[in-house]
């Protein structure tokens, strides 16, 4: 504090109590984090065991049974979403750190930026209006459309500041060596930006792991084992929100089990992207 | 820190030179297709979005031409005898944000300022980390963990004490159920003070230190300069990243869908259960068994789309806005 012997004291006080107070705040949001947390551990440890991560979903009234269906759903249609996005997205990145100037690029750009606040519910009634509705049958596949159009606007984003992050003097110099425009940028700049890019893809996966309103009417959910992307497919989140909004007490605790899963999965996506970016500086 | 990577002059010297050697005809077009590649890519994308607007309308049209605008306001919501109106979904909506976002935004600046303004890094760092991580938080999780433990909780507690010293007023008025209005917002409110805190704290820290050191410079404590120097250049920003969380509120579905009580009525406690659009969406779709309900349903979705569309928008303006008046590029 700065001349703190003529400063007023109620100024002084004032100041303390304002520090306290936001202090405060902040360990409301972060503590937030921690007791959410525990309450998963606790409550899903006793559902965790080898059934619940092996078997099918048990009848109802039958007790016992696992989510393994949803998990293998859940990767299924994370692996689709990420194949349709990868490309899209960084091509479009590609695009505008390298040509991206003047109003139309800035329009993509507030396209994406408007895009990532489109509510998933509103992406999962698109999905089902083009994949859906026109074959008769929920899918798999049309929830993987649903989840790329989710992870595209980050995806768009973080390829867009890798690639401008990559100094120019490098890709001159891949101009200088005799590599035609597509060659410095396939063999020169992509290699310097992958770091960036894949920890954008880790959180993009990461959000869309987690996602369940599309899923309602896109996979749809099943008690069965199904690999086939054409049909209806089981999906983790969807059954923690089933089971919790049954009835039934073993249910719940399965819910609980299933949130712990998916919790997890989701941290150690966050953790994996936070660690690929390790040793660079954030941008200023 | 952001460079040009396409700098204009001496990418076109190279290019120029490449071509006075005789670029290779197989070159130059790989060179071609690879732009024609990007293009194509980025011209996907912006289909995407044209088509996701338009599959909203088209799907939603039934509907629009049957009901007109009163789709709007009407609060008659009856499957049996096809009539619909989204009014009790969009006040369900409104007030569970409005609460959402009166909490998150107090909270989430307050932690803001904290953490960029007075925090030494050894705590700044941490918590931050922590609240990043919060945004990253299922939302099914969150709405398990609202059903479970945050609903009993308000019901036994916090509502009762609410309703004793507040009762009197309609708000805080009639029984109580545990899931309604009230908790929804709460729970809302939790999920977006991460998005309010980062942002905001990001804006408040590109706030030029100069205006600190002049500040402190007149005599002013580190308080005074945090809540009347710093925090008013970074207004803009601010109320922006408050609109952005608020747009994750209006949209937010499957927690909301757990913990508001699925009841499609207006009443004028918060203790009652109420609907929002997209839960309804989320509850209903699949069992909607006409045409006209299911394009309903759409129509639900196109509201839900476009309020987005504005909300987001009008956010990204605020906070170019104060970015830009700062002399910073976003």
């Amino acid at each position: 504090m700065i001349a703190g012997s003529r400063l007023a004291a109620s100024r002084r006080v004032s100041g303390i109590a304002g520090v306290v107070l936001t202090g405060f705040c902040s360990a409301l949001a972060a503590g937030l984090l921690i007791v959410i947390l525990g309450y998963v551990v606790v409550q899903g440890w006793s559902a965790i065991n080898p059934a619940f991560v092996t078997q099918l979903p048990h009848p109802v009234g039958v007790s016992g049974g696992g989510v393994a269906n949803g998990i293998v759903g859940t990767l299924i249609i994370v692996a689709l979403a990420t194949l349709m996005a990868v490309p899209v997205g960084v091509l479009t990145g590609l695009y505008l750190a390298i040509y991206g100037r003047g109003l139309p690029a800035e329009c993509v750009r507030f396209l994406a930026e408007v895009l990532s606040g489109v509510p998933s519910i509103a992406i999962g009634l698109f999905a089902y209006t083009i994949l859906v509705q026109p074959f008769r049958h929920f899918s798999g596949l049309s929830a993987a459309f649903a989840f790329a159009v989710l992870m595209l606007p980050l995806m768009i984003r973080t390829s867009e500041e890798a690639i401008r992050g990559v100094p120019t003097a490098i890709r001159e110099g891949a101009l200088a060596l005799g590599l035609p425009d597509y060659g410095g940028v396939i063999h020169v700049v992509l290699p310097a930006a992958r770091p960036l890019i894949v920890t954008g893809l880790l959180l993009a996966i990461a959000r869309v792991t987690g996602e369940t309103a599309p899923l309602l009417f896109t996979a749809f959910g099943s008690q069965f084992w199904e690999v086939n992307p054409g049909n209806p497919m089981a999906a983790l989140a969807m059954q923690i929100f089933t089971y919790a909004i049954s009835p039934y007490d073993d249910w719940h605790r399965q819910a609980w089990g299933g949130a712990l899963l998916l919790i997890l999965a989701v941290l150690v996506l966050n953790i994996g992207a936070r660690w690929a970016l390790r040793g660079r500086t954030k941008r200023s | 820190m952001s460079t040009e990577l396409d700098s204009p002059r001496t990418l076109t010297a190279a290019r120029g030179r490449a071509a006075q050697r005789g670029l290779t005809t197989r070159q130059a077009v790989s060179d071609r297709a690879f732009r024609v590649a990007l293009l194509g890519a980025t011209l996907l994308f912006v289909a995407l979005i044209a088509g996701l607007f338009v599959e909203l309308v088209h799907g939603s049209w039934e509907s629009i031409v049957t009901f007109g605008a009163g789709f709007l306001w009407s609060s008659e919501w009856n499957p049996v005898t096809n009539h619909f109106g989204a009014l009790p979904f969009i006040y369900g909506t409104v007030v569970s944000s409005a609460i959402a976002i009166v909490i998150a935004g107090v909270v989430g600046i307050s932690a803001a300022v904290f953490l960029a303004e007075f925090a030494p890094a050894v705590v700044a760092r941490p918590v931050s980390f922590f609240i990043e991580l919060l945004a990253a938080v299922p939302s099914v999780v969150f709405g398990l963990w609202g059903l479970f433990v945050l609903a009993p909780i308000l019901s036994q507690t916090v509502e009762p004490f609410l309703q004793r010293y507040l009762g009197f007023l309609p708000l805080f008025s009639g029984p109580i159920y545990g899931v309604g209005l009230f908790t929804a917002g709460l729970l809302l409110a939790l999920m977006i003070v991460p998005t309010v805190a980062a942002i905001a704290r990001d804006l408040i820290q590109a706030v030029p230190n100069e205006l600190r050191e002049a500040s402190i410079a007149l005599g002013a404590t580190r308080w005074e300069t945090a809540t009347r120097v710093v925090l008013p250049s970074a207004r803009a920003g601010i109320v922006g990243a408050c609109v952005l969380a608020l747009g994750r509120a209006l949209g937010e579905t499957i927690a909301a869908t757990m913990v508001i009580g699925n009841r499609p009525a207006i009443s004028a406690s918060l203790f009652a259960p109420g609907y929002t659009l997209s839960s309804v969406i989320a509850n209903e779709f699949t069992e909607a068994t006409s045409s006209i309900y299911l394009s309903a349903l759409l129509e639900l979705g196109l509201i839900l789309f476009v309020v987005s569309v504005v909300v987001n928008g009008g956010a990204r303006v605020l906070m170019w806005s104060m970015l830009r008046s700062l002399g910073r590029r976003p």
